[in-house]
């Protein structure tokens, strides 16, 4: 199946006005250049005190870190909103593009010494591979490793398919924290693959052309991880026109009538989940570079969860709406809760931690959300149909055609 | 040139051969053979848990027989993925109907028509179930589960006659639908059928099902019971004793 025959033509005009995508898109974009221009010139012209406000309020590495989930919470949508398949493991394929980058832009490898168009501090061992190039393979492997994952575990009906995923998840977190001493028993000597607990650090910088990234480039981070969430953006908004989005829609809705449709379920089951793992690999390698290294605590269960609650917070199915729930939750994670706190202590007096209550608040506004705008902040139309109006059952069906009659 | 035979008027389509289907231990079809030529439509009947569904499913290669055959234009399709069927040219409008409720009546069409690339042909197959079932027209951007129960059947008919079936497979069109929707749906049964399409069509409503088809199978706890000519069978009293009410 070419990509090309999955994509319907381009529709941004609709009887002359831009689509709602449209509208969105230009959003997006008008926004990262705001953002960019914000904090690369506007910001460091005014006052301290504005500054000060700013930069705690919402620093810089605060909106790096939001697009790092955000892209990772699009792919997640494609497996959960748009195929309905429910995957609570999804951080494994988060890990294993953080991987790929520690693995080829650090000197993890140090009897190797490969540098393709790579950024290494002079002398460095190891393989430096060019970050563009870095985004590349962690797509291709988090696509193959999706393959893998899913082929036997897709067979599962929903329920069960929660589960596997969710043991996958947990597995490969784990590998990589005990993968250091690959070959032996004895747990010393062997093959380091992963470096362990300690993880892989540093990765070299993110390369623009011949100029490389420094630790203080936040701005250009931020336009770089742009860019990336954009492709995501866009792969998202044409597969769902497309045909392969069809029939993530058409087995999300009625497995069995999607059968008989001719929609091949496997095969497209495993689409959904290798083009969401590619979406987690970018995400994976964006976090590396945000960070400087991986480390395997960082990718445990509950981030699956968050990205979830990301999901359903913004609208499953809905691009957008993902998008606004995963800067939400993510900057509430971040630094929202902390900059709350603090402000609530000096005014009141009090001394609460905050941050430590951030997954009581998670659990309220999923419950809240539950009670009063199930569909997401930004519903999908079918998600909202579903919800408010519920189609009608047999019974109700049969009673509308007598009443239609005795009308 | 073996096509150019079996596509003949009146040659073979599809033939099942001592068809064996189970559910884990319990046997629903038991030995059933049967045969659907080129433009028939061939009815099968029989009581509640007669294993006329199944029957459907197996040809549709949701569920695999145990046993037996079922040979489709001269090839063997038991065994065969349930997407690969519909390729070959079987499609189903299966038992209750299953229309996509949040899709709208066009994306539930479209989605009929997934196999299929001639995008010509799609529009003008389109044109015509939509002359076929003009209610359909009415509602083309409509959610298809807000509609009453009748139109969801023309849509779940409509749907799958989009894919071009060689052999169309209807599961219970008339169930839960009003008298005179019964009739408007098997008149159009009937029209189809005019049109070109070979149709297997399992019915409770033995006496409607009858009117309309050229040959009938009796189904009785999964094996065959009677067969022969729909106009035999409707006088035939065991049949009218024990499936229309005489």
């Amino acid at each position: 199946m070419a990509t090309a025959e999955l994509v319907g033509p381009p529709e941004t005009r609709e009887h002359g006005r831009l689509t709602h995508n449209a509208r969105w898109a230009i959003g997006f974009g008008t926004a990262a250049v705001l953002i960019f221009v914000t904090y690369h010139w506007v910001l460091p012209s005014l006052n301290a005190n504005i500054n000060t406000f700013v930069n705690s309020w919402l620093p810089l590495s605060v909106v790096d870190e939001c697009m790092v989930w955000m892209i990772c919470a699009l792919g997640l949508n494609i497996v959960v909103g748009f195929a309905g398949l429910l995957d609570l493991g999804y951080v494994a394929f988060w890990a294993i593009g953080g991987y790929t980058a520690g693995w080829l832009i650090s000197g993890q490898f140090y009897n190797l010494k490969i540098d393709i168009f790579g950024s290494p501090a002079a002398g460095t061992p190891g393989i430096h591979i060019n970050f563009w190039l870095v985004l590349v393979a962690a797509a291709i492997l988090t696509a193959l490793m999706g393959i893998l994952i899913g082929a036997p575990t897709l067979r599962l009906k929903s329920d069960y398919l929660a589960l596997v995923t969710l043991g996958f998840g947990e597995i490969i977190p784990q590998f990589f924290k005990n993968g250091d001493h690959l070959g032996t028993l004895s747990g010393s000597g062997g093959f380091d693959f992963t470096h362990g607990e300690r993880g892989i650090t540093p990765v070299d910088p993110i390369t623009i052309g011949p100029w490389k990234l420094g630790p203080f480039d936040l701005d250009w981070q931020f336009a770089v991880f742009a860019a990336i969430a954009a492709f995501v953006i866009f792969v998202c908004l044409r597969l769902r026109v497309g045909r392969l989005g069809r029939a993530w829609l058409a087995i999300r809705e009625d497995e069995l009538a999607a059968s008989m449709m001719g929609v091949p379920l496997m095969r497209t089951k495993l689409a959904a989940y290798a083009v969401g793992a590619v979406a987690g690999g970018l995400g994976g390698v964006a976090f590396a570079e945000h960070v400087g290294g991986v480390l395997p605590d960082s990718f445990d269960f509950s981030i699956s969860i968050t990205l979830l609650a990301m999901v359903v917070l913004g609208g499953m199915g809905n691009v957008w709406g993902v998008m606004i729930g995963a800067l939400v939750l993510s900057w509430i994670n971040a630094n929202g809760l902390k900059q709350v706190g603090s402000t609530f202590n000096s005014t009141f007096g009090t001394s609460w931690d905050f941050p430590s209550y951030n997954y009581l608040m998670f659990g309220l506004i999923l419950v809240l959300m539950m009670l009063f705008r199930r569909e997401g902040l930004l519903p999908e139309s079918r998600t909202k149909l579903l919800l408010r109006e519920p189609s009608r059952t047999d019974v109700e069906s049969v009673g509308a055609d007598l009443e239609g009659e005795s009308a | 040139m073996s096509d150019v035979m079996t596509e003949a008027a009146g040659g073979l389509m599809l033939s099942i051969e001592d068809m064996h289907v189970y559910y884990g231990n319990i046997a629903a079809v038991k030995g059933l053979s049967l045969t659907v030529n080129h433009g028939e439509i061939v009815t099968l009947i029989g009581s509640n848990g007669a294993g006329k569904s199944t029957t459907l499913r197996t040809i549709s290669g949701l569920l695999k027989p145990k046993k037996g055959s079922i040979t489709f234009l001269g090839r063997p399709i038991n065994g065969v993925a349930g997407h690969e069927i519909v390729g070959r040219g079987i499609c189903q409008s299966p038992e209750g109907r299953r229309i996509f409720p949040r899709m709208t009546v066009e994306e539930n069409l479209d989605l009929g028509a997934f196999l299929r690339k001639d995008k010509d042909g799609i529009a003008s197959d389109k044109e015509r179930v939509l002359t076929l079932f003009p209610r359909l027209q009415e509602r083309i951007a409509q959610k298809a589960g807000t509609m009453s129960g009748g139109e969801q059947q023309m849509l779940a008919v409509g749907r799958a006659l989009i894919g071009r079936p060689k052999l169309l497979l209807l599961d219970e069109p008339s169930m839960g639908l009003a008298p005179v929707l019964v009739d408007l749906i098997f008149d159009t049964i009937a029209t189809i059928r005019e049109q070109g399409t070979t149709i297997l069509l399992v019915e409770q409503n033995a006496l409607a099902a009858l009117r309309i088809a050229d040959r009938a199978y009796v189904l009785e706890s999964g094996s065959l019971k009677l067969s022969g000519k729909a106009s035999d069978l409707a006088k035939d009293p065991e049949v009218v004793n024990a499936y229309l009410g005489g």
